[in-house]
């Protein structure tokens, strides 16, 4: 299937990042997105740098994997490298190249804004390389408990999400087998005039949506003829728990914001 | 059109951490008008290699070669859909594929994306329908309305009205009636041996690799195992049973009466007809001699 589109895909392993708690894992970079808006100078970003490298290198996914995957993303930081390059007018001039002057103020903006932007990537992407979806949901069904007093539907949210997360590699694999027994049929996806190409769409999204709809009514029938009846009442087979290592990880990642803080200039 | 695999691997995903060789040095070589029975266990590579066959896939390295057409790593023929028209796939459970607004739309959809005229399709749907055994009266019909089974035969119709060189059959008869299959099945041979076609069966079916193959490749972990005539591949009970499959039933039978009668038949791929006259002519034969 396509490798590009491997942003989000979980790889299994046993690495200390893996076995974190997930709320835990959410948490951290909940804080780390925030936190990376308030780095301004270059021992700042190096200590965030420092961590994201660190943390990608503890999980022991082979950097060239997590790189490739990021290849759709690497076009908007360089997008926004060049941006900045372009627009900003601070500092002393370097260089100038066909009547554009390119400021050193400029240079150094657009190197902080891609890095910060790489590193929130980086960092959000490590959340769902390492941990699977059901973590997830079940760690955001968790986060959400509160919302219950005042009526969310926070069972049936969570459920929804695994559910959904739970087909896609099966719509993906259902999109492939039907693409190819279409193409199969003469039907040519990839070249072609426009028009000709988004009428061949017709016959691989009519059997998508056809099983799609078959699927969930089995699953609807499956699940009632199981007794489910939403989330009153039910109990899990995997308790999230702290465990003290969460808790050191949390105190390592409080250490470097404040060593953030204590280097960003202001 | 003659097949020739000349060391093909294919890895899926290749450098990721999902990497996954599917097909290893696999070779063959398939004369035109052959019928052959790929089959394996779950995962053995079977419907990779199909997918070599129409340049769905290209190999990761090796060489495919499809008539006059090379399939390599390096490039794929500029003419596929040339190639696609002569190559008809029947994949797993077709009706899938299904999509049109009538079952006679549905079945020209092949034939129109590769050209052919009108009034070559109408003849074509005029000849399959009855072939394939729907009633045209279901050509005016929603395909989604129909039952199962005739949802398979207008799927197995829509390949059918290629008017391919290759047959591709991936367990064309996976979850029909035991009726259904045999009709289906007699059908495609019918038409293997009326239009000269070189069929490629995938199944796990034993019987119906022994009733209809001239050839059989027993796939094995991405490699080929055995090849050969069936009754070259089929007497080979121990290597068989080492990759978990079992001898058709006519040969199990053959050696069961071995051992309690002492008689020896020579597996010739006979009928069960032809193979009761044979016991009754050995059980005489043994009688005159007393």
């Amino acid at each position: 299937m396509n490798s590009m589109m491997i942003i989000g895909q979980y790889v299994p392993g046993n690495s200390l990042v893996h076995r974190l708690d997930p709320r835990m894992k959410i948490t951290i970079i909940f804080l780390f997105v925030i936190v990376v808006f308030f780095a301004n100078n270059l021992a700042s970003y190096s200590i965030l740098t420092a961590f994201a490298i660190i943390t990608t290198f503890i999980t022991r996914i082979p950097l060239r994997f997590i790189l490739k995957g990021l290849t759709p993303i690497w076009f908007l930081i360089v997008f926004t490298f060049v941006l900045h390059l372009i627009v900003t007018k601070e500092g002393t001039v370097l260089v100038e190249i066909l009547g554009f002057k390119i400021y050193s103020g400029a240079l150094i903006q657009g190197l902080a804004i891609s890095l910060r932007f790489f590193l929130l990537i980086l960092i959000t992407s490590l959340l769902t390389l390492t941990t699977t979806p059901i973590e997830i949901t079940d760690a955001i069904e968790d986060m959400l408990h509160g919302l219950k007093k005042i009526k969310f539907p926070v069972h049936e949210l969570a459920l929804m999400m695994s559910i959904s997360l739970r087909f896609i590699p099966t719509l993906l694999q259902e999109t492939d087998k039907i693409s190819k027994a279409q193409a199969s049929r003469g039907v040519d996806f990839r070249t072609g005039p426009i028009k000709e190409r988004i009428k061949a769409i017709v016959p691989l999204l009519v059997p998508l949506f056809v099983s799609a709809f078959k699927r969930a009514e089995e699953l609807a029938m499956a699940m009632e003829a199981r007794g489910y009846q939403g989330g009153e009442g039910r109990t899990k087979l995997r308790q999230l728990k702290i465990k003290s290592s969460d808790l050191i990880v949390l105190l390592f990642f409080l250490a470097i914001v404040v060593g953030l803080f204590l280097t960003r200039s202001y | 059109m003659d097949i020739t695999f000349k060391d093909v691997n294919y890895i899926y995903q290749a450098n990721s951490p999902f990497a996954h060789k599917a097909l290893e040095k696999l070779s063959f070589h398939i004369p035109s008008g052959t019928f052959v029975a790929v089959v394996g266990h779950t995962g053995s590579g079977k419907s990779t290699l199909i997918q070599h066959l129409n340049g769905l896939l290209t190999p990761t390295s090796g060489e495919v070669q499809i008539g006059d057409y090379y399939i390599t790593s390096e490039k794929k023929p500029e003419n596929l859909k040339e190639l696609r028209s002569k190559v008809g796939v029947v994949f797993q459970y077709p009706e899938h594929q299904l999509f049109d607004e009538t079952v006679e739309k549905d079945i020209s959809f092949g034939p129109r994306n590769f050209g052919v005229a009108e009034d070559e399709i109408n003849a074509r749907i005029k000849e399959i329908i009855p072939a394939v055994g729907l009633d045209e009266k279901l050509l005016e019909r929603s395909p989604f309305d129909l039952s199962g089974g005739q949802m398979r035969r207008v799927a197995i119709a829509g390949v059918l009205a290629i008017k391919p060189e290759i047959l591709v059959l991936d367990e064309p008869t996976a979850g029909l009636d035991p009726r259904g299959q045999r009709e289906i099945m007699d059908m495609f041979y019918a038409l293997h041996k009326e239009q000269n076609l070189t069929t490629f069966l995938v199944t796990h079916s034993m019987e119906d690799a022994v009733r209809y193959a001239d050839h059989v490749i027993i796939m094995n972990k991405g490699t080929k195992y055995m090849e050969g005539t069936p009754e070259e591949v089929f007497t080979q009970k121990e290597a068989l049973n080492q990759v978990q499959l079992d001898v058709p039933e006519i040969i199990q039978f053959l050696n069961a009466f071995e051992s309690r009668f002492g008689i020896s038949l020579a597996f010739k791929r006979q009928s069960v007809r032809d193979l009761a006259t044979q016991i009754k002519e050995a059980f005489e034969g043994v009688k005159s001699d007393e």
